[in-house]
C-alpha cells in the first residue's frame, strides 16, 4: 500500500541527501510475542507509509496494537521475546532484523518517540537540561557540555518553557504536567529527527496544555518539514492535527485514508462507533451517544470471521454469515480518494449517511456530501 | 479528612464462593441479536440491544422551577501546608476551594469543570464530608452538611453518594462484587440478611450487569464494568445526589458512551441529582444542563448550557471551550481557532491579588490586579466574575463592574458606595444587565 496522499514536495534544508518518497513504509507487519498461553498476536497485517511533512493520526482503544506496531518501528521489542515479520523502511533502509547497535543510531536521530508518561520517561534524578543534553551527545559526539547544554536551552525555549536558562536545571517532578510534556518533546526533536512517533501525547493533559502541544507540534512540523505520527484513541486530536488516519481494531488496520475522507465518510461500523460514542463540543445537545457494546476482543482468543463482529449492530446486512466465518480483506472503498476499509458491507456509504449520521449529527447531514 | 462515604464493611463471600479467577480480560460472545438472558462478557440483553437499536439516551433539559435539592454557599477549604523539619509549623494554606457557591437542582445536573488542580474534586469531597470544610455551608434537606458530625451525617450518607474516577483502585480487590454492592445495605441495616444478596442482584441488573455475576471479583471485571460496579455501590442506597468526580475518563472512547448513557438512564429513572465532576467539556455539555466553570479555587461563570457554550463571558471559559477539538467541524473543515492560554495554573498557596485568572488573561487591566470581580449575575441564568464580561471579541473597553463596586477604572475606590450585590446560590428574578448597567428582569 502506498500513501494515500500526493507525494510532498521535499525540498527544505532538512531533507536534502534524502533518497525520494516516504520517510516510513511499513509493508505486512506482524508483532507476534509469544506467553504461556502460546503466541498472541498483537499487530497482524499492517501496512502503512508516511511523506515528509504529513502526519499520519492512528487510532484505536486500547490494547489494539498502536503503540505496539509504533515500538517496532523503533525497535524497541526485545528480539527474544518477540517476533517481527514484515518489513519496516526508514528513509529506504530495511529495518526489521536491524542490530541493536545500527537501530540505537536511527533513534533519536532519524526517528524518535515521545510517550504517553513523560513523568516515567524522564529520568527522576537528573535535570532536565542534562538529561538534553546528554539526548543530543549521543548524536553529536564532538558537541562540547557547553554546546550541549546551550542547545538544551534552546529547545527548552522553542517548547515554550519560560525562563529556559535558569529552569534547565531543574529536576522533572519541578516541572508541571504540560512543562515535563513540552520538555519531553524537546527530547524528541533535540536532534532534528525525519520522523517524530507521539503516542498519546496529550491523554493525561488538560485540554489548555492539550492544545498547546499540539500547537507546538504542528509549528514544529512546519519548521522542519518532519513528519509526525501520532497515536491517541481521541478522534478529536485526529481531526485537528492528520492528514491521513488509521483505525485500528484487534491488531489490523480496519479503516485507512486521508483524514477528511474518513471522518466523513467512514465505511466500516468501528470507526462509525468511534465517531458515535464522543459527543461534540458544537453537536446539537440532541444528538445522541451511541456505544459500542461489549468490550474490546481479547488476543488470546479472537473472535472468527471480523473480528469486529460480536459488537457490530449492522452485521445482519451481510448475507449468509460471512461476518461469523469470513475476516474481511482490507479492501477500496466507494469513496472519491483512496480510502481503505475492511469490512463486508456492500454499501457502507448509504448506510452510514441514512442510518448513522442522523442520529449522530443530525446538523451535519446536509453538510457532509 | 476522614471517612469513605461508600464504606464498605466485611461482609461474606457468598457460600457459592468465588469462580476461578480468569484473566479479566474479556469479549462479547454468542450473537448479540436474538440471544435470550445475560451474555457471556456479563452485560445483560437489554444493554446490546439499547446500544444497537439507537434508542433513547438524551441529554438531559433544565427545569428551571425545579427546587435545589443542594445549596451550597461560600464553600471554603484551606488545606495548611506544613514546613518541614521537626516542628512542623503551617507555614501557609493551599486554598483549594475558596468561597464557591451553587445549587444543584433536583433530579437535574450541575457540571463542574476546571483545569487539573482548580478545585473539582475537592468540592465533591466536601459534599460527601470526605474533608470537613473550612468554611461556608451545604444546605441538604433543610440540613447543613457543614456544620453536622461526622456520626450525623451518617443518615445523610445514603443520600448523598459518591462515584469515583479510577474503576481499577475504587474497589476493594479482595471483596466480591456482592459484598461491595452490598454492604452499604448492611452497614445501614437497610435490609434482613437474607435479603441483601437479591437486592444485589437487582442492582447489577439496572447497571448492565449479570446478576449471576456477584460471587466474581473486581479484577474479573473490564474498566467500563469496574465503573458499572462502582455505580451500583453507589445507587445501593436510593440516593437524592450522586457526586461522580470524572466516571468516565479512566474509560476507552467507546465504553465512555456506555456509562454516561446508563448514567443517564438512571437519573430519569430514579430522579437522582447529579454533580458532574469532568475535565472533558464536551462530556459535560451533553450530560449537563447547567455548568459552573472553576478557576483556582473559585467559580468564574456558571450558567445553562446553551448560554455557556455558546455565549460564554469570561476568557478562561472562552479559552477553555476553544481548546477542545471539536470532531466533526474539523472534520469538514470548519476548524475553530484555538486561544492560546500561556503558562500554568498558578499556585493556590499565593494566588494573584484581585482576579485569580490575571495572570493568564489576555484583557487583563490594573483593575484586574486591585480588585476582585464579583460573581455577578448578568442574566436569566448566567453569573460571571469578570470586569471585563462580554462575548468573544466583543469584550468592553471599560470595566463593566466599576458602577456596583464604586471603583473607578483602575479599581480606585471613588468614595460612591458600592451596591449591595446577590451572592447567594441561586438565581434572582432580577439581573444586571451588561448593556444598560441597570437591574433588568425577563
Ligand atoms: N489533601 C490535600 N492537602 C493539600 N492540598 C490539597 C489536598 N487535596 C487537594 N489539594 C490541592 O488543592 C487543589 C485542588 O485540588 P483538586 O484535587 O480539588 O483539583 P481538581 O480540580 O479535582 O483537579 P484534577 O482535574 O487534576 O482532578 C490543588 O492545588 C491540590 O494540589
Ligand atoms: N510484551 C508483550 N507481551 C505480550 N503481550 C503484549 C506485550 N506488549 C503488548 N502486548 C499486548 O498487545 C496488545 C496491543 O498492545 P498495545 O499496542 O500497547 O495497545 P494500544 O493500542 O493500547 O497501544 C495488548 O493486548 C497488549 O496487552
Ligand atoms: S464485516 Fe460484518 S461484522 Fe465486520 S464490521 Fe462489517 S458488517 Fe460488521
Ligand atoms: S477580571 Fe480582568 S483578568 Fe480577570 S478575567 Fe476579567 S479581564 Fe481577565
Ligand atoms: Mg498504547
Ligand atoms: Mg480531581
Amino acid at each position: 500500500m502506498t500513501s494515500t496522499v500526493p507525494s510532498s514536495t521535499p525540498g527544505s534544508d532538512s531533507t536534502i541527501g534524502r533518497t525520494e518518497g516516504p520517510i516510513l513504509v511499513v509493508e505486512d507487519l506482524t508483532v507476534t510475542f509469544p506467553t504461556e498461553d502460546g503466541p498472541v498476536s498483537a499487530v497482524q497485517g499492517l501496512s502503512y507509509s508516511v511523506e515528509m511533512g504529513k502526519t499520519l493520526g492512528i487510532v484505536g482503544e486500547s490494547g489494539s496494537g498502536k503503540s505496539v506496531s509504533s515500538m517496532a518501528v523503533l525497535g524497541l521489542h526485545d528480539a527474544k521475546s518477540s517476533q517481527i515479520t514484515g518489513s519496516i523502511r526508514i528513509d529506504g533502509t530495511e529495518v526489521v532484523g536491524l542490530s541493536e547497535n545500527r537501530f540505537r543510531k536511527l533513534r533519536g536521530n532519524t526517528v524518535s518517540m515521545i510517550f504517553q508518561d513523560a513523568l516515567a520517561a524522564l529520568h527522576p534524578f537528573y535535570k532536565i537540561g542534562a538529561q538534553l543534553a546528554e539526548a543530543y551527545q549521543v548524536h553529536h559526539p564532538n558537541a562540547s557540555d557547553r554546546d550541549a547544554r546551550r542547545k538544551a536551552i534552546e529547545m527548552l525555549d522553542r517548547v515554550g518553557i519560560p525562563q529556559p536558562d535558569s529552569r534547565v536545571d531543574d529536576f522533572p517532578h519541578q516541572f508541571s504536567g504540560g512543562m515535563r510534556q513540552r520538555a519531553m518533546i524537546a527530547m524528541g526533536l533535540i536532534n532534528d529527527p525525519s520522523l517524530l512517533i507521539a503516542d498519546e501525547p496529550t491523554t493525561a493533559l488538560d485540554v489548555t496544555v492539550q492544545a498547546q502541544i499540539l500547537d507546538l507540534l504542528q509549528d514544529l512540523q512546519r519548521e522542519f518539514n518532519s513528519a509526525v505520527i501520532i497515536i491517541t484513541h481521541d478522534l478529536g486530536v485526529i481531526a485537528e492535527m492528520a492528514d491521513d488516519v488509521l483505525v485500528m481494531y484487534a491488531g489490523r488496520c480496519v479503516e485507512y485514508g486521508t483524514t477528511k475522507e474518513i471522518l466523513t465518510h467512514p465505511e466500516m461500523p468501528y470507526t462509525w462507533g468511534l465517531l458515535s460514542s464522543i459527543p461534540d463540543i458544537s453537536a446539537s445537545t440532541d444528538a445522541r451517544l451511541i456505544p459500542i457494546p461489549g468490550n474490546p476482543p481479547s488476543l488470546f482468543s479472537p473472535p472468527t470471521g471480523c473480528a469486529f463482529h460480536p459488537r457490530c449492530g449492522f452485521k445482519d446486512k451481510v448475507p449468509g454469515r460471512l461476518c461469523y466465518d469470513k475476516m474481511p480483506e482490507l479492501a477500496t472503498g466507494s469513496g472519491r480518494v483512496e480510502h481503505l476499509k475492511r469490512c463486508h458491507l456492500a454499501n457502507p456509504d448509504a448506510i452510514y449517511r441514512a442510518e448513522v449520521l442522523p442520529e449522530i449529527a443530525p446538523d451535519l447531514v446536509e453538510e457532509i456530501r | 479528612m476522614t471517612q469513605d462515604p461508600n464504606a464498605e464493611a466485611q461482609i461474606a463471600p457468598s457460600e457459592v464462593g468465588a469462580n476461578a479467577a480468569d484473566t479479566g480480560e474479556r469479549q462479547t460472545t454468542g450473537p448479540v441479536d436474538g440471544a435470550v438472558g445475560v451474555q457471556e462478557d456479563g452485560y445483560s440483553d437489554h444493554e446490546v440491544a439499547v446500544a444497537s437499536n439507537f434508542e433513547g439516551h438524551t441529554a438531559s433539559r433544565l427545569d428551571p422551577d425545579a427546587e435545589p435539592v443542594l445549596e451550597v454557599e461560600n464553600l471554603k477549604m484551606y488545606f495548611p501546608v506544613k514546613s518541614s523539619g521537626l516542628l512542623r509549623r503551617t507555614i501557609g494554606h493551599v486554598q483549594a476551594v475558596d468561597g464557591i457557591s451553587f445549587q444543584v437542582p433536583r433530579g437535574g445536573s450541575l457540571g463542574l469543570v476546571g483545569e487539573s488542580g482548580c478545585g473539582k474534586s475537592t468540592t465533591g469531597r466536601l459534599i460527601t464530608r470526605l474533608y470537613d470544610p473550612t468554611g461556608g455551608s451545604m444546605m441538604f434537606e433543610g440540613k447543613d452538611l457543614a456544620q453536622i458530625s461526622q456520626r450525623e451525617m451518617k443518615p445523610y450518607r445514603r443520600d448523598v453518594q459518591m462515584i469515583f474516577q479510577d474503576p481499577y483502585t475504587s474497589l476493594n480487590p479482595r471483596h466480591t462484587v456482592g459484598a461491595i454492592v452490598g454492604a452499604p445495605l448492611s452497614v445501614h441495616k437497610i435490609v434482613p440478611k437474607n435479603k441483601i444478596l437479591g437486592r444485589v442482584q437487582e442492582l447489577l441488573e439496572v447497571v448492565g450487569l449479570n446478576p449471576e455475576h456477584y460471587n466474581r471479583y473486581p479484577n474479573e471485571f473490564s474498566g467500563g464494568q469496574r465503573q458499572r460496579i462502582g455505580i451500583a455501590r453507589a445507587l445501593t442506597l436510593n440516593p437524592k445526589l450522586l457526586v461522580a468526580d470524572e466516571p468516565v475518563s479512566a474509560l476507552d472512547v467507546s465504553i465512555q458512551a456506555q456509562v454516561v448513557n446508563l448514567l443517564q438512564d438512571l437519573q430519569k429513572e430514579f430522579d437522582i441529582a447529579f454533580l458532574f465532576i469532568a475535565h472533558d467539556l464536551a462530556i459535560v455539555r451533553h450530560f449537563c444542563p447547567e455548568v459552573a466553570v472553576m478557576y483556582l479555587g473559585k467559580i468564574v461563570e456558571i450558567a445553562d448550557r446553551e448560554t455557556l457554550y455558546s455565549h460564554s463571558h469570561h476568557p478562561y471559559t472562552q479559552a477553555l471551550i476553544s481548546a477542545v477539538p471539536d470532531v466533526k467541524q474539523a472534520a469538514i473543515g470548519g476548524r475553530r481557532e484555538r486561544i492560546r492560554l500561556e503558562g500554568d495554573v498558578p499556585s493556590p498557596i499565593n494566588p494573584p491579588s484581585g482576579c485569580r485568572f490575571r495572570t493568564r488573561c489576555s484583557y487583563a487591566q490594573e483593575i484586574c490586579a486591585r480588585v476582585e470581580p464579583p460573581l455577578l449575575q448578568i442574566g436569566w441564568r448566567h453569573k460571571v466574575a469578570c470586569h471585563f464580561a462580554g462575548e468573544l471579541g466583543a469584550h468592553p473597553a471599560t470595566p463593566v463592574t466599576t458602577e456596583l463596586l464604586g471603583v473607578d477604572d483602575q479599581g480606585t475606590p471613588t468614595g460612591t458606595a458600592a451596591t449591595p450585590l446577590m451572592t447567594g446560590p441561586g438565581y434572582e428574578p432580577e439581573w444586571y444587565d451588561l448593556k444598560t448597567k441597570q437591574l433588568t428582569s425577563a
